[in-house]
């Protein structure tokens, strides 16, 4: 059995833009995911970091097989799964489970909670009538709630505790993926935090694999072993949660940490910071090369536009698609402007 | 420094088919001109009602409030619609969350903006797009003259919170109350947002109330701060104060419910428990249900607002000085917040 249970080898979204109504053809597309490429381990959390339009969302979908990839491998537990058609994937889905934002969304308010949880039993055929219902009350004590609120619907719940359904309900197939999309970001800090823990407590009960995905760096980083940081379509760095925090490689990875609000006054007048100007470009349209360079601060003209920068190692797993990545962190403004070393090319 | 909105003992109610929900019950606070409040508390806490009963925003029919709010000097708690009307643009603006759903889709940008002023003020249109135009200038939109007959959808999240912003201050208000300006936006544009708050504050010299549930925002902006929970107050200090040494078990909840890049804990230090229901609040201090150093007096008595330290920093707290002091300690260290390099 391999250490790796999830691997990914260049995979692409493309969304095609079409124009005609008779006559379809495509005029453009928009590359939601571009060439991403990773590997998590089993036990481990890798998390996807970035702004709307980074396409962690799409990653995530395409690695669940909701969303067809348009080229690369997706490789689970050892199986290449990227062509298997729907009844050869039916019992891969037993083993990845996804946990969605929208806790409010996300479950069927014309269906009772025992149901609602129940349910990925019912569809693999597992356990008897007898069986499952004692396996949903389990469940449901698991994540906290009480197992005699099985006859509940979803409207008697406030939103931390139906997101501990959801929880619940990608638990009750002993999945060993869970792919958690924004979990905790529809809800207020002190139930985020207990959603945090629960996770984090499932994860060492059950030796679970999570890929988490988050537009939060401090909660990215709080829950996850390695961090994976994601802008307009591609994987920018890479590294272990400590690691990047303290070295972050790539700009954009200093220009997130710079605009993530510290709880503290002191600390917080006294950073030095990366601001970035405008907003995210178009996907449909993305800059050339390094898809950074237009609001990058160590831009170079004729470098950074025109040859697009490969993840390259910077030691102990961590790697960064930079051509003149930073020296150290934190810097002073004069000192990210002007790169002392380059990466040989 | 004087204030240029007071207010005293604010309390709002509504009236539902369930019961009397108490939203707001008994707040106070003043801000100075040029100087930023921050008020942070979860769902349910009452901060935006807070700030809708300023504006004097709540459905009539169904609120009922009391106590008072001064701007400069005024009371402008129950005057009518018309002298609403006056202050509400000129004296007073308002920003909120969404963007999109404060902004009509249907109507160009500058012809929204150019209304805020024709409404207050009695020049002509062209004046008035002139001044959109300047104010668009203002808050960083490139190209205004063009952008000016721009739609909504045609700006992107963090360009259509700087219209907002830009539609009020046209008319160059004392206060800007702002409710969770930066919620919906990415952490790189919430920091432009913010900055560009603070230089446009520097600007016009205007109080600034910042509504939110972040308190890394809060840190990063506010000069003082007010934690609401259940629709009280029940801790006030200046920020250094408040993040210095917290005196209320929940705002101890809250920092402890951050995940910081800078802590090296493994757990969060979470508050057990839901915000509780306004409909039946708890007995005694709304909180001591979910506070783990609650005690015999908490379920019974109301805490008052009782000073801590210097005339600054306010709390509702029961419990005995020492002990407190005793508990933050364990709570701070428990949070493993590593020491600034």
């Amino acid at each position: 059995m391999s250490d790796d249970l999830l691997v990914a080898e260049g995979v692409k979204k493309y969304f095609p833009i079409t124009q005609g109504i008779l006559l379809k053809h495509e005029v453009a597309s928009v590359k939601a995911v571009d060439d991403v490429s990773f590997t998590v381990k089993r036990g481990e959390t890798l998390g996807i970091v970035g702004e709307s339009g980074c396409g962690k969302s799409t990653l995530a979908r395409c690695l669940m097989r909701l969303l067809e990839p348009t080229g690369g491998k997706i490789v689970f537990d050892g199986r290449d799964i990227t062509t298997l058609d729907r009844s050869e994937m039916r019992p891969l889905r037993r083993e990845m489970m996804m946990v969605f934002q929208d806790p409010y969304a996300s479950l069927n308010g014309r269906k009772r909670v025992g149901f609602i949880v129940g349910e990925p039993l019912d569809v693999h055929g597992i356990g008897t009538d007898q069986e499952r219902k004692r396996r949903v009350q389990e469940l449901l004590e698991i994540v906290g709630l009480n197992p005699e609120h099985y006859n509940r619907f979803p409207h008697e719940f406030s939103g931390g505790q139906r997101q501990r359904i959801g929880i619940a309900r990608a638990l009750a197939v002993n999945p060993k993926l869970i792919v958690c999309d924004e979990p905790v970001s529809a809800l207020d800090v002190s139930v985020q935090a207990q959603i945090l823990n629960l996770l984090k407590d499932l994860q060492r009960e059950f030796g679970l694999t999570y890929v988490f995905i988050a537009h939060d760096l401090n909660v990215v980083r709080h829950i996850s072993n390695r961090v994976m940081v994601m802008y307009l379509g591609k994987v920018q760095e890479v590294a272990g949660g400590e690691d990047l925090y303290k070295h972050p490689r790539h700009p954009y990875t200093g220009a997130l940490l710079s605009a993530v609000p510290i709880p503290d006054p002191e600390l917080g007048k006294r950073r030095q910071a990366i601001v970035l100007e405008g907003d995210v470009p178009s996907p449909i349209n993305p800059p050339s090369a390094c898809r950074f360079h237009p609001r990058c601060p160590r831009f170079h003209e004729g470098v950074c536009d025109v040859e697009e920068p490969l993840l390259r190692p910077f030691g102990a797993g961590h790697e960064a698609a930079c051509h003149f990545p930073l020296e150290r962190w934190p810097m002073t403004a004069e000192e990210i402007r002007n790169p002392t070393e380059t990466v040989a090319r | 420094m004087t204030a240029i909105l007071q207010v005293a003992d604010l309390k709002t109610s509504f009236r539902t088919d369930d019961g009397i929900v108490k939203a707001v019950d008994g707040v106070s606070f003043s801000v100075a001109k040029g100087q930023t409040l921050g008020i942070v508390g979860e769902s349910g806490s009452g901060k935006s009602v807070t700030s809708l009963t300023i504006m004097g925003l709540n459905d009539k029919r169904a609120a009922t409030s009391s106590g008072s709010v001064l701007l400069d000097g005024h009371e402008i708690l129950g005057v009518s619609t018309s002298e609403l009307q006056e202050i509400r643009g000129t004296r007073m603006a308002m920003i909120f969350q969404d963007p999109m759903t404060s902004l009509n889709p249907v109507k160009s940008i500058g012809w929204q903006l150019s209304e805020a002023v024709l409404v207050h003020k009695d020049v002509t249109k062209k004046a008035a797009r002139d001044r959109a135009i300047e104010l668009l200038e203002q808050v960083g939109i490139p190209n205004p003259e063009r952008r000016v007959d721009d739609y909504a959808p045609q700006f992107s999240g963090g360009m259509r919170q700087r219209v907002m912003i830009a539609m009020a201050l046209i008319n160059n208000p004392d206060v800007l109350i702002a409710d969770e300006p930066t919620t919906a936006l990415d952490v790189t544009t919430q920091a432009q947002i913010l900055r560009l708050m603070k230089r446009l504050q520097d600007e016009y010299n205007m109080a600034i109330i910042m509504i939110t549930h972040d308190l890394g925002v809060i840190a990063e902006v506010a000069d003082d701060v007010a934690v609401m929970y259940g629709g009280k107050v029940v801790e006030q200090a200046t920020v250094a104060e408040l993040f210095d040494s917290p005196q209320h078990p929940y705002t101890w909840g809250l920092l402890g419910s951050l995940p910081r890049l800078d802590s090296k804990a493994d757990r969060l230090e979470q508050i057990p428990g839901q915000p509780p229901s306004l409909l039946r609040p708890p007995s005694g201090c709304a909180f001591h249900p979910r506070c783990e150093f609650a005690f015999n007096r908490c379920p019974t008595e109301v805490p008052p607002l009782v000073k801590f330290g210097g005339p600054t920093h306010l709390h509702r707290c029961l419990l005995g000085d020492d002990t407190r002091q005793e508990a933050w300690a364990k709570k701070k260290a428990a949070m493993k917040v590593e020491a600034a390099a």
